[in-house]
Protein backbone atom coordinates (compact mmCIF):
# COMPACT_ATOMS: atom_id res chain seq x y z
CA UNK A 1 0.00 0.00 0.00
CA UNK A 2 1.13 3.80 -0.87
CA UNK A 3 1.45 5.84 2.10
CA UNK A 4 -0.40 8.67 0.34
CA UNK A 5 -2.05 9.93 3.75
CA UNK A 6 -4.83 12.27 3.92
CA UNK A 7 -2.59 15.42 5.26
CA UNK A 8 -0.64 15.43 2.32
CA UNK A 9 -3.61 15.40 -0.02
CA UNK A 10 -5.14 18.01 2.07
CA UNK A 11 -1.65 19.99 1.56
CA UNK A 12 -1.71 19.56 -2.25
CA UNK A 13 -5.33 20.54 -2.74
CA UNK A 14 -4.11 23.79 -0.42
CA UNK A 15 -1.20 23.74 -2.81
CA UNK A 16 -3.31 23.75 -5.93
CA UNK A 17 -5.71 26.32 -4.76
CA UNK A 18 -8.94 23.73 -4.92
CA UNK A 19 -11.40 23.41 -2.08
CA UNK A 20 -12.11 19.90 -1.14
CA UNK A 21 -14.20 18.32 1.45
CA UNK A 22 -13.81 16.40 4.17
CA UNK A 23 -15.10 13.62 2.14
CA UNK A 24 -13.33 14.28 -1.40
CA UNK A 25 -9.94 14.31 0.33
CA UNK A 26 -10.85 10.56 1.89
CA UNK A 27 -11.94 10.19 -1.82
CA UNK A 28 -8.66 11.00 -3.11
CA UNK A 29 -6.37 9.99 -0.75
CA UNK A 30 -7.64 6.15 -2.08
CA UNK A 31 -7.61 7.01 -5.73
CA UNK A 32 -3.34 8.36 -5.83
CA UNK A 33 -2.79 5.67 -3.40
CA UNK A 34 -4.02 3.63 -5.68
CA UNK A 35 -2.10 5.90 -8.49
CA UNK A 36 1.44 5.79 -6.50
CA UNK A 37 0.92 2.18 -6.41
CA UNK A 38 1.07 1.74 -9.90
CA UNK A 39 3.68 3.73 -10.59
CA UNK A 40 5.33 1.67 -7.94
CA UNK A 41 5.36 -1.44 -10.16
CA UNK A 42 7.15 0.16 -12.59
CA UNK A 43 10.26 1.16 -10.22
CA UNK A 44 10.04 -2.75 -9.86
CA UNK A 45 10.66 -3.38 -12.99
CA UNK A 46 13.16 -0.89 -13.87
CA UNK A 47 16.66 -1.96 -12.13
CA UNK A 48 19.65 -0.01 -11.23
CA UNK A 49 21.19 -0.34 -14.56
CA UNK A 50 17.93 1.43 -15.81
CA UNK A 51 18.56 5.33 -15.81
CA UNK A 52 15.52 7.83 -14.75
CA UNK A 53 14.24 9.66 -17.40
CA UNK A 54 12.04 12.47 -17.77
CA UNK A 55 11.11 12.01 -21.74
CA UNK A 56 10.04 8.94 -23.31
CA UNK A 57 11.70 9.52 -26.57
CA UNK A 58 15.50 9.37 -26.67
CA UNK A 59 16.17 12.74 -27.93
CA UNK A 60 18.44 15.44 -26.55
CA UNK A 61 19.37 19.24 -27.74
CA UNK A 62 16.50 20.21 -29.49
CA UNK A 63 16.94 23.81 -30.28
CA UNK A 64 15.72 26.74 -32.02
CA UNK A 65 17.80 29.30 -33.62
CA UNK A 66 17.48 33.03 -32.29
CA UNK A 67 15.63 34.66 -34.77
CA UNK A 68 12.70 36.90 -34.54
CA UNK A 69 9.15 35.47 -35.48
CA UNK A 70 5.91 36.63 -35.35
CA UNK A 71 4.31 37.83 -32.48
CA UNK A 72 0.82 38.03 -31.32
CA UNK A 73 -1.22 41.65 -31.19
CA UNK A 74 -2.48 43.19 -27.93
CA UNK A 75 -6.30 42.62 -29.22
CA UNK A 76 -5.06 39.21 -30.19
CA UNK A 77 -3.54 38.07 -26.61
CA UNK A 78 -6.24 39.54 -24.83
CA UNK A 79 -8.97 38.13 -26.92
CA UNK A 80 -9.60 35.32 -24.32
CA UNK A 81 -9.09 37.27 -21.29
CA UNK A 82 -12.00 37.53 -18.73
CA UNK A 83 -10.90 41.32 -18.12
CA UNK A 84 -8.78 43.73 -19.56
CA UNK A 85 -8.40 47.58 -19.72
CA UNK A 86 -7.21 47.20 -23.73
CA UNK A 87 -3.79 46.64 -23.73
CA UNK A 88 -3.17 44.83 -19.97
CA UNK A 89 -4.83 41.78 -18.64
CA UNK A 90 -6.90 42.97 -15.26
CA UNK A 91 -6.43 40.40 -12.70
CA UNK A 92 -8.00 40.66 -8.81
CA UNK A 93 -6.08 41.96 -6.46
CA UNK A 94 -3.36 39.37 -5.19
CA UNK A 95 -2.66 38.76 -2.01
CA UNK A 96 0.92 38.14 -1.92
CA UNK A 97 3.97 38.57 -4.41
CA UNK A 98 6.66 37.87 -7.09
CA UNK A 99 8.66 34.78 -6.12
CA UNK B 1 12.83 50.00 12.01
CA UNK B 2 13.27 53.70 12.68
CA UNK B 3 16.94 54.59 12.52
CA UNK B 4 17.25 55.42 15.89
CA UNK B 5 16.47 51.95 16.91
CA UNK B 6 19.28 50.19 14.93
CA UNK B 7 21.85 49.07 16.67
CA UNK B 8 25.39 51.25 15.63
CA UNK B 9 26.88 49.04 12.92
CA UNK B 10 30.47 49.14 14.62
CA UNK B 11 29.04 47.38 17.94
CA UNK B 12 27.07 44.81 16.01
CA UNK B 13 30.25 43.44 14.61
CA UNK B 14 31.62 43.06 17.77
CA UNK B 15 28.32 40.68 18.89
CA UNK B 16 27.65 39.17 15.67
CA UNK B 17 29.03 37.70 12.52
CA UNK B 18 27.60 38.49 9.12
CA UNK B 19 27.10 35.57 7.40
CA UNK B 20 25.99 36.28 3.22
CA UNK B 21 24.72 34.55 0.47
CA UNK B 22 23.70 36.03 -3.08
CA UNK B 23 21.50 35.26 -5.69
CA UNK B 24 21.83 37.56 -8.89
CA UNK B 25 19.34 37.35 -12.00
CA UNK B 26 21.20 38.13 -15.16
CA UNK B 27 18.78 38.81 -17.92
CA UNK B 28 20.37 37.57 -21.28
CA UNK B 29 19.99 39.96 -24.42
CA UNK B 30 19.70 37.66 -26.90
CA UNK B 31 17.35 38.63 -29.70
CA UNK B 32 14.23 36.16 -28.88
CA UNK B 33 12.95 34.69 -25.96
CA UNK B 34 13.82 31.82 -23.75
CA UNK B 35 11.71 29.66 -25.04
CA UNK B 36 9.91 31.58 -27.79
CA UNK B 37 10.62 33.68 -31.01
CA UNK B 38 9.22 36.76 -29.68
CA UNK B 39 11.49 39.43 -29.42
CA UNK B 40 13.44 40.23 -26.09
CA UNK B 41 12.26 43.65 -26.11
CA UNK B 42 10.67 44.73 -22.85
CA UNK B 43 9.12 48.19 -23.01
CA UNK B 44 7.33 49.38 -25.79
CA UNK B 45 3.22 48.62 -25.71
CA UNK B 46 1.95 45.94 -22.99
CA UNK B 47 1.73 42.64 -24.93
CA UNK B 48 2.80 43.27 -28.29
CA UNK B 49 5.90 40.94 -28.20
CA UNK B 50 4.69 37.58 -26.88
CA UNK B 51 3.80 34.72 -28.50
CA UNK B 52 1.13 31.84 -27.50
CA UNK B 53 4.22 30.10 -26.01
CA UNK B 54 4.48 33.15 -23.72
CA UNK B 55 0.59 33.04 -22.52
CA UNK B 56 0.90 29.47 -22.04
CA UNK B 57 -1.59 28.98 -24.20
CA UNK B 58 -2.94 25.43 -25.02
CA UNK B 59 -1.18 23.71 -27.48
CA UNK B 60 1.69 25.88 -27.86
CA UNK B 61 4.94 24.35 -26.96
CA UNK B 62 8.05 26.05 -25.62
CA UNK B 63 11.51 25.43 -27.27
CA UNK B 64 15.11 25.91 -26.21
CA UNK B 65 16.74 29.32 -27.78
CA UNK B 66 20.22 27.82 -28.96
CA UNK B 67 21.87 31.04 -28.24
CA UNK B 68 20.91 31.28 -24.48
CA UNK B 69 22.49 27.81 -23.86
CA UNK B 70 25.75 29.40 -25.07
CA UNK B 71 25.40 32.68 -23.33
CA UNK B 72 24.26 30.70 -20.52
CA UNK B 73 27.60 28.05 -20.53
CA UNK B 74 30.20 30.97 -21.55
CA UNK B 75 28.89 32.68 -17.91
CA UNK B 76 28.87 29.44 -16.43
CA UNK B 77 32.76 29.04 -17.85
CA UNK B 78 33.41 32.81 -16.83
CA UNK B 79 32.59 32.21 -13.30
CA UNK B 80 34.83 28.78 -12.92
CA UNK B 81 31.91 26.29 -12.93
CA UNK B 82 31.93 23.05 -13.75
CA UNK B 83 29.45 22.62 -17.23
CA UNK B 84 26.84 19.88 -16.26
CA UNK B 85 27.44 17.04 -19.34
CA UNK B 86 23.49 16.95 -18.85
CA UNK B 87 20.88 18.76 -17.25
CA UNK B 88 17.15 19.37 -17.35
CA UNK B 89 14.32 22.02 -16.80
CA UNK B 90 12.14 21.28 -14.69
CA UNK B 91 8.44 23.50 -13.41
CA UNK B 92 8.43 25.54 -10.31
CA UNK B 93 4.64 25.66 -9.82
CA UNK B 94 3.26 28.59 -7.90
CA UNK B 95 -0.08 30.94 -8.27
CA UNK B 96 0.97 34.60 -9.57
CA UNK B 97 -0.20 36.27 -12.60
CA UNK B 98 2.67 37.25 -13.48
CA UNK B 99 2.85 34.06 -15.41
CA UNK B 100 0.20 32.66 -17.55
CA UNK B 101 0.96 29.34 -16.84
CA UNK B 102 1.09 28.89 -13.21
CA UNK B 103 4.71 27.72 -13.60
CA UNK B 104 8.04 28.93 -14.13
CA UNK B 105 10.43 26.94 -16.53
CA UNK B 106 13.65 26.96 -14.59
CA UNK B 107 16.44 24.01 -13.34
CA UNK B 108 16.19 22.39 -10.17
CA UNK B 109 17.96 19.46 -9.24
CA UNK B 110 20.13 19.63 -12.75
CA UNK B 111 21.48 23.34 -13.09
CA UNK B 112 23.91 23.91 -16.79
CA UNK B 113 26.99 24.87 -14.64
CA UNK B 114 27.62 24.35 -10.57
CA UNK B 115 30.51 24.68 -8.35
CA UNK B 116 32.58 27.91 -9.48
CA UNK B 117 34.66 30.57 -7.74
CA UNK B 118 34.29 34.81 -8.32
CA UNK B 119 37.39 36.97 -7.12
CA UNK B 120 36.23 40.09 -5.53
CA UNK B 121 38.89 42.50 -4.81
CA UNK B 122 37.87 44.98 -2.20
CA UNK B 123 38.86 48.59 -1.97
CA UNK B 124 41.41 48.37 1.10
CA UNK B 125 43.26 45.21 -1.51
CA UNK B 126 41.42 42.65 0.22
CA UNK B 127 40.72 39.76 -2.32
CA UNK B 128 37.61 37.55 -1.92
CA UNK B 129 37.28 34.67 -2.91
CA UNK B 130 33.55 33.63 -3.44
CA UNK B 131 32.28 30.57 -4.30
CA UNK B 132 29.34 29.59 -6.70
CA UNK B 133 27.23 27.29 -5.85
CA UNK B 134 25.23 27.07 -9.42
CA UNK B 135 24.18 29.18 -12.28
CA UNK B 136 20.74 27.80 -13.92
CA UNK B 137 18.69 29.06 -16.71
CA UNK B 138 15.04 30.07 -16.22
CA UNK B 139 12.51 32.63 -17.90
CA UNK B 140 12.05 36.01 -16.41
CA UNK B 141 7.82 37.33 -15.61
CA UNK B 142 5.67 39.38 -16.37
CA UNK B 143 5.17 42.87 -15.32
CA UNK B 144 2.13 44.07 -12.16
CA UNK B 145 0.88 47.00 -12.34
CA UNK B 146 -1.70 47.55 -9.01
CA UNK B 147 -4.00 49.67 -9.49
CA UNK B 148 -6.23 51.40 -6.32
CA UNK B 149 -4.86 51.80 -2.64
CA UNK B 150 -3.11 54.60 -1.66
CA UNK B 151 0.73 53.33 -2.01
CA UNK B 152 0.62 51.38 -5.54
CA UNK B 153 1.90 48.53 -3.80
CA UNK B 154 -0.24 45.04 -3.28
CA UNK B 155 -1.61 46.03 0.10
CA UNK B 156 -4.58 47.71 -0.79
CA UNK B 157 -4.96 47.20 -4.56
CA UNK B 158 -8.11 47.07 -6.00
CA UNK B 159 -6.47 45.15 -9.45
CA UNK B 160 -3.43 44.27 -11.05
CA UNK B 161 -3.01 44.90 -14.89
CA UNK B 162 -0.43 42.81 -16.78
CA UNK B 163 1.92 43.01 -19.33
CA UNK B 164 3.43 39.90 -20.81
CA UNK B 165 5.99 41.66 -22.82
CA UNK B 166 9.09 40.77 -20.08
CA UNK B 167 7.62 37.06 -19.82
CA UNK B 168 9.84 34.11 -21.20
CA UNK B 169 12.90 36.89 -21.29
CA UNK B 170 15.85 34.59 -20.65
CA UNK B 171 17.62 34.71 -17.16
CA UNK B 172 20.59 33.26 -15.27
CA UNK B 173 20.03 32.96 -11.95
CA UNK B 174 23.53 32.59 -9.73
CA UNK B 175 23.56 31.49 -6.42
CA UNK B 176 26.34 31.74 -3.73
CA UNK B 177 27.34 29.32 -0.96
CA UNK B 178 27.42 30.73 2.51
CA UNK B 179 29.70 33.22 2.65
CA UNK B 180 31.47 33.56 6.16
CA UNK B 181 34.04 35.86 7.12
CA UNK B 182 33.38 39.16 5.32
CA UNK B 183 32.95 40.91 8.78
CA UNK B 184 33.05 44.80 9.04
CA UNK B 185 33.43 44.56 4.99
CA UNK B 186 30.35 42.86 4.49
CA UNK B 187 28.31 45.52 3.08
CA UNK B 188 31.65 46.66 0.89
CA UNK B 189 31.69 42.64 -0.23
CA UNK B 190 27.87 42.66 -1.40
CA UNK B 191 28.95 45.71 -3.81
CA UNK B 192 31.85 44.21 -4.88
CA UNK B 193 30.48 40.88 -5.43
CA UNK B 194 27.84 42.67 -7.38
CA UNK B 195 29.54 44.95 -9.63
CA UNK B 196 32.34 42.02 -10.41
CA UNK B 197 29.26 39.91 -11.79
CA UNK B 198 28.34 42.82 -13.83
CA UNK B 199 31.49 43.22 -14.88
CA UNK B 200 32.04 39.71 -15.90
CA UNK B 201 28.48 39.60 -17.72
CA UNK B 202 29.47 42.77 -19.74
CA UNK B 203 32.97 41.67 -20.99
CA UNK B 204 31.02 38.38 -22.00
CA UNK B 205 28.26 40.74 -24.16
CA UNK B 206 25.65 38.48 -22.94
CA UNK B 207 23.91 41.35 -20.57
CA UNK B 208 23.14 44.70 -20.48
CA UNK B 209 23.71 44.30 -17.37
CA UNK B 210 21.86 47.64 -16.13
CA UNK B 211 20.29 47.48 -12.82
CA UNK B 212 18.36 50.21 -12.61
CA UNK B 213 16.52 48.76 -15.87
CA UNK B 214 16.52 45.37 -13.96
CA UNK B 215 18.81 43.49 -16.22
CA UNK B 216 20.83 42.57 -13.20
CA UNK B 217 18.88 41.86 -10.13
CA UNK B 218 20.46 41.04 -7.03
CA UNK B 219 18.60 39.02 -3.84
CA UNK B 220 20.91 39.76 -0.59
CA UNK B 221 20.90 37.15 2.34
CA UNK B 222 22.25 37.98 5.26
CA UNK B 223 22.34 36.48 8.78
CA UNK B 224 24.06 37.30 12.28
CA UNK B 225 25.59 34.57 14.06
CA UNK B 226 26.31 35.31 17.47
CA UNK B 227 30.25 35.76 18.59
CA UNK B 228 30.98 32.41 19.64
CA UNK B 229 27.94 30.37 19.23
CA UNK B 230 28.44 28.79 15.94
CA UNK B 231 24.48 28.99 15.08
CA UNK B 232 23.70 30.01 11.79
CA UNK B 233 21.19 32.78 12.71
CA UNK B 234 17.86 33.13 10.51
CA UNK B 235 18.11 34.43 7.59
CA UNK B 236 15.94 37.65 5.10
CA UNK B 237 16.71 37.61 1.49
CA UNK B 238 16.72 41.15 0.46
CA UNK B 239 14.83 42.49 -2.64
CA UNK B 240 14.14 45.39 -5.24
CA UNK B 241 18.10 46.63 -4.49
CA UNK B 242 18.31 48.34 -7.75
CA UNK B 243 21.43 49.63 -7.89
CA UNK B 244 25.62 48.89 -6.40
CA UNK B 245 25.19 51.68 -3.75
CA UNK B 246 21.54 50.41 -2.57
CA UNK B 247 23.21 46.65 -2.59
CA UNK B 248 25.84 48.02 0.10
CA UNK B 249 23.25 50.19 2.07
CA UNK B 250 20.99 46.99 2.71
CA UNK B 251 23.19 45.07 4.03
CA UNK B 252 24.49 47.86 6.12
CA UNK B 253 20.87 48.26 6.79
CA UNK B 254 20.37 44.70 7.77
CA UNK B 255 23.30 44.06 9.76
CA UNK B 256 21.96 46.71 11.99
CA UNK B 257 18.30 45.88 12.23
CA UNK B 258 19.22 42.16 12.75
CA UNK B 259 21.62 43.07 15.77
CA UNK B 260 18.94 45.69 17.08
CA UNK B 261 16.52 42.85 17.76
CA UNK B 262 18.78 39.76 18.30
CA UNK B 263 20.65 42.05 21.40
CA UNK B 264 16.76 42.90 22.69
CA UNK B 265 16.28 38.92 22.92
CA UNK B 266 13.95 39.24 19.86
CA UNK B 267 14.21 36.25 17.00
CA UNK B 268 14.48 37.48 13.44
CA UNK B 269 11.68 36.26 11.13
CA UNK B 270 12.86 34.36 8.14
CA UNK B 271 11.20 36.57 5.42
CA UNK B 272 11.84 38.55 2.13
CA UNK B 273 12.72 42.13 2.62
CA UNK B 274 11.74 45.00 0.13
CA UNK B 275 14.60 47.51 -0.03
CA UNK B 276 13.42 51.20 -0.02
CA UNK B 277 15.38 53.27 -2.17
CA UNK B 278 13.89 56.38 -0.88
CA UNK B 279 14.02 56.18 2.82
CA UNK B 280 17.19 53.70 3.21
CA UNK B 281 15.14 50.91 5.35
CA UNK B 282 13.38 47.13 4.52
CA UNK B 283 10.28 46.37 4.75
CA UNK B 284 8.77 42.61 5.77
CA UNK B 285 7.41 40.99 2.99
CA UNK B 286 6.30 37.39 2.55
CA UNK B 287 7.38 34.91 4.90
CA UNK B 288 9.53 32.87 3.41
CA UNK B 289 10.92 28.71 4.37
CA UNK B 290 13.14 26.36 3.38
CA UNK B 291 9.79 24.16 3.22
CA UNK B 292 8.69 26.62 0.57
CA UNK B 293 6.53 23.78 -1.53
CA UNK B 294 7.25 24.79 -5.36
CA UNK B 295 6.46 21.01 -6.82
CA UNK B 296 9.35 21.24 -8.71
CA UNK B 297 9.45 18.72 -11.45
CA UNK B 298 10.80 17.53 -14.88
CA UNK B 299 9.52 20.08 -17.66
CA UNK B 300 8.08 17.16 -19.76
CA UNK B 301 7.81 19.88 -23.18
CA UNK B 302 11.50 20.18 -22.97
CA UNK B 303 14.28 17.74 -23.95
CA UNK B 304 17.35 17.16 -21.96
CA UNK B 305 20.36 20.05 -22.81
CA UNK B 306 23.44 17.91 -23.51
CA UNK B 307 26.50 20.21 -24.58
CA UNK B 308 29.11 18.60 -26.47
CA UNK B 309 32.83 19.24 -25.21
CA UNK B 310 33.80 21.08 -28.30
CA UNK B 311 31.27 23.50 -27.85
CA UNK B 312 32.11 23.75 -24.39
CA UNK B 313 36.03 24.13 -25.39
CA UNK B 314 34.91 26.45 -28.07
CA UNK B 315 33.18 29.15 -25.51
CA UNK B 316 35.91 28.72 -22.84
CA UNK B 317 38.74 29.82 -25.56
CA UNK B 318 36.52 32.82 -26.60
CA UNK B 319 35.87 33.75 -22.83
CA UNK B 320 37.74 37.23 -22.55
CA UNK B 321 40.06 37.78 -19.51
CA UNK B 322 39.49 37.43 -15.80
CA UNK B 323 38.32 40.17 -14.25
CA UNK B 324 41.52 40.66 -11.80
CA UNK B 325 43.92 39.84 -15.15
CA UNK B 326 42.26 42.29 -17.00
CA UNK B 327 42.61 45.22 -14.06
CA UNK B 328 46.03 44.23 -13.80
CA UNK B 329 46.48 44.74 -17.50
CA UNK B 330 44.50 47.95 -17.79
CA UNK B 331 46.32 49.71 -15.18
CA UNK B 332 49.36 49.26 -17.00
CA UNK B 333 47.77 50.18 -20.01
CA UNK B 334 46.57 53.38 -18.71
CA UNK B 335 49.68 54.37 -16.49
CA UNK B 336 47.61 55.01 -13.07
CA UNK B 337 49.70 55.52 -9.87
CA UNK B 338 48.03 52.42 -7.09
CA UNK B 339 46.21 55.24 -5.33
CA UNK B 340 44.62 56.40 -9.20
CA UNK B 341 43.46 53.20 -10.27
CA UNK B 342 42.29 52.01 -6.96
CA UNK B 343 39.74 54.94 -6.70
CA UNK B 344 38.95 53.26 -10.40
CA UNK B 345 38.30 50.34 -8.97
CA UNK B 346 36.12 51.30 -5.80
CA UNK B 347 33.75 53.62 -7.79
CA UNK B 348 32.86 50.18 -9.95
CA UNK B 349 33.42 52.76 -13.03
CA UNK B 350 36.24 50.29 -14.94
CA UNK B 351 33.78 49.35 -17.50
CA UNK B 352 32.47 53.14 -18.15
CA UNK B 353 36.17 54.68 -18.25
CA UNK B 354 37.18 51.43 -20.84
CA UNK B 355 34.20 52.36 -23.02
CA UNK B 356 34.99 55.88 -22.68
CA UNK B 357 39.07 55.37 -23.71
CA UNK B 358 38.06 52.79 -26.52
CA UNK B 359 35.84 55.75 -28.09
CA UNK B 360 38.72 58.06 -28.22
CA UNK B 361 39.09 59.88 -24.83
CA UNK B 362 42.62 60.07 -23.33
CA UNK B 363 42.64 57.78 -19.89
CA UNK B 364 43.51 61.10 -17.02
CA UNK B 365 40.14 62.81 -18.51
CA UNK B 366 38.26 59.19 -18.66
CA UNK B 367 38.56 58.90 -14.84
CA UNK B 368 38.57 62.58 -13.73
CA UNK B 369 35.26 63.11 -15.37
CA UNK B 370 33.77 59.69 -14.36
CA UNK B 371 35.29 59.39 -10.82
CA UNK B 372 35.06 63.30 -9.90
CA UNK B 373 32.19 65.38 -11.73
CA UNK B 374 29.37 62.54 -12.61
CA UNK B 375 30.27 60.14 -9.63
CA UNK B 376 29.46 63.38 -8.02
CA UNK B 377 26.13 64.04 -9.29
CA UNK B 378 25.68 60.67 -9.06
CA UNK B 379 26.13 60.73 -5.22
CA UNK B 380 23.77 63.66 -5.36
CA UNK B 381 21.05 62.45 -7.14
CA UNK B 382 21.26 58.69 -5.59
CA UNK B 383 21.57 56.68 -8.18
CA UNK B 384 24.30 54.65 -10.24
CA UNK B 385 26.70 56.60 -12.53
CA UNK B 386 26.00 54.59 -15.31
CA UNK B 387 22.21 55.24 -15.24
CA UNK B 388 23.09 59.14 -15.93
CA UNK B 389 25.36 59.49 -18.78
CA UNK B 390 26.49 56.66 -21.73
CA UNK B 391 30.67 56.42 -22.31
CA UNK B 392 30.18 57.74 -25.77
CA UNK B 393 28.33 60.84 -24.28
CA UNK B 394 31.73 61.43 -21.53
CA UNK B 395 34.05 60.94 -24.54
CA UNK B 396 32.36 63.19 -26.74
CA UNK B 397 32.36 65.67 -23.95
CA UNK B 398 36.43 64.86 -23.19
CA UNK B 399 37.18 65.35 -27.18
CA UNK B 400 35.51 69.40 -26.93
CA UNK B 401 37.36 69.75 -23.71
CA UNK B 402 40.66 68.65 -25.54
CA UNK B 403 39.89 70.51 -29.06
CA UNK B 404 39.86 73.93 -26.67
CA UNK B 405 36.31 74.73 -27.66
CA UNK B 406 35.00 73.88 -23.72
CA UNK B 407 36.54 74.54 -20.48
CA UNK B 408 36.18 72.46 -17.75
CA UNK B 409 33.61 75.13 -16.23
CA UNK B 410 31.95 75.02 -19.61
CA UNK B 411 32.44 70.94 -19.57
CA UNK B 412 30.13 70.64 -16.37
CA UNK B 413 27.33 72.74 -17.27
CA UNK B 414 27.37 70.67 -20.72
CA UNK B 415 27.16 67.95 -18.45
CA UNK B 416 24.37 68.56 -16.52
CA UNK B 417 22.74 69.45 -20.15
CA UNK B 418 23.21 65.87 -21.53
CA UNK B 419 22.44 64.38 -17.88
CA UNK B 420 18.67 66.23 -18.36
CA UNK B 421 17.83 64.97 -21.55
CA UNK B 422 18.86 67.83 -23.84
CA UNK B 423 20.65 65.66 -26.06
CA UNK B 424 24.74 65.19 -26.84
CA UNK B 425 27.18 67.39 -25.82
CA UNK B 426 27.53 68.78 -29.28
CA UNK B 427 23.61 69.61 -29.07
CA UNK B 428 23.98 70.96 -25.29
CA UNK B 429 26.94 73.42 -26.45
CA UNK B 430 24.31 74.92 -29.53
CA UNK B 431 21.43 74.40 -27.39
CA UNK B 432 22.92 76.64 -24.21
CA UNK B 433 25.35 78.61 -26.28
CA UNK B 434 28.49 77.57 -24.43
CA UNK B 435 31.24 77.00 -26.39
CA UNK B 436 34.40 79.04 -25.49
CA UNK B 437 34.94 82.31 -26.85
CA UNK B 438 37.93 82.20 -28.60
CA UNK B 439 36.76 86.01 -30.84
CA UNK B 440 40.01 88.02 -29.55
CA UNK B 441 37.83 90.93 -29.92
CA UNK B 442 35.26 90.06 -27.62
CA UNK B 443 38.12 88.93 -24.92
CA UNK B 444 39.66 91.97 -25.38
CA UNK B 445 36.54 94.07 -24.82
CA UNK B 446 36.00 92.46 -21.83
CA UNK B 447 39.38 93.04 -20.85
CA UNK B 448 39.32 96.91 -21.66
CA UNK B 449 36.34 96.69 -18.65
CA UNK B 450 38.12 95.18 -16.22
CA UNK B 451 40.81 97.04 -16.49
CA UNK B 452 38.57 100.55 -16.07
CA UNK B 453 38.00 99.41 -12.62
CA UNK B 454 41.44 98.07 -12.03
CA UNK B 455 44.10 100.27 -13.43
CA UNK B 456 46.76 99.19 -11.80
CA UNK B 457 47.12 95.70 -12.59
CA UNK B 458 49.00 96.40 -15.68
CA UNK B 459 51.69 98.10 -14.10
CA UNK B 460 51.99 95.37 -11.23
CA UNK B 461 52.74 93.16 -14.47
CA UNK B 462 55.72 95.23 -15.79
CA UNK B 463 56.80 95.26 -12.05
CA UNK B 464 57.39 91.32 -12.31
CA UNK B 465 54.35 90.56 -10.19
CA UNK B 466 52.48 88.46 -12.91
CA UNK B 467 49.98 86.81 -10.30
CA UNK B 468 48.33 89.98 -10.65
CA UNK B 469 46.79 89.26 -14.00
CA UNK B 470 44.44 87.05 -11.92
CA UNK B 471 42.50 89.80 -11.08
CA UNK B 472 41.71 90.58 -14.42
CA UNK B 473 40.79 86.99 -15.62
CA UNK B 474 38.84 86.28 -12.99
CA UNK B 475 36.46 89.44 -13.59
CA UNK B 476 36.97 88.62 -17.40
CA UNK B 477 35.62 84.79 -16.59
CA UNK B 478 32.71 86.84 -14.99
CA UNK B 479 31.71 88.76 -17.00
CA UNK B 480 31.56 86.19 -20.23
CA UNK B 481 29.78 83.67 -17.37
CA UNK B 482 32.84 81.02 -17.95
CA UNK B 483 32.52 81.15 -22.19
CA UNK B 484 36.29 83.17 -22.21
CA UNK B 485 39.55 80.77 -22.38
CA UNK B 486 41.22 81.75 -19.39
CA UNK B 487 44.18 80.99 -20.64
CA UNK B 488 44.06 83.15 -23.74
CA UNK B 489 42.63 86.12 -22.11
CA UNK B 490 46.03 85.59 -19.67
CA UNK B 491 47.61 85.90 -22.43
CA UNK B 492 46.33 88.98 -24.05
CA UNK B 493 46.69 90.80 -20.42
CA UNK B 494 50.10 90.26 -20.37
CA UNK B 495 50.17 91.12 -23.99
CA UNK B 496 48.95 94.25 -23.08
CA UNK B 497 51.29 94.82 -20.21
CA UNK B 498 54.06 94.46 -22.16
CA UNK B 499 52.97 96.69 -25.81
CA UNK B 500 52.19 99.31 -23.21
Amino acid sequence: MSEITTDQVAHLANLARIALTGAEIEKLTGELGAIVDAIAKVSEVAGVDVPATSHPIPLVNVFRPDVVGPTLTAAQALAGAPEHDGSRFKVSAILGEEQ
Amino acid sequence: MAKAELMDFDKALELFEPVLGFEVHIELNTKTKMFSDAPNFFGGEPNTNITPVDLGLPGSLPVVNEQAIKYSISLGLALGCSIRPSSRFARKNYFYPDLAKNYQISQFDEPIAFDGNVEVELANGRVFQVSIERAHMEEDAGKLTHVGGSTGRIQGAEYSLVDYNRAGVPLVEIVTNIIYGAEKDAPELAKAYVSTIRDIVRSLGISDAKMERGNLRCDANISLTPRGSGLLGTRTETKNVNSLRSVERAIRYEIQRQAAILAKGGTITQETRHWHEDTGVTSAGRPKSDADDYRYFPEPDLLPVEPSLALIEELRAALPEAPTIRRRRLKADWGFTDLEFQDVVNSGLLVEIEETCAAGASPAQARKWWTGEIARLANAAEVDATSLVSASQVAELIALIESGALTDRLARQVLEGVISGEGSPAEVVALRGLAVVSDDGALIAAIDEALASQPDVLEKIRDGRVQAAGAVIGAVMKAMKGTADAARVRELVLERATAE
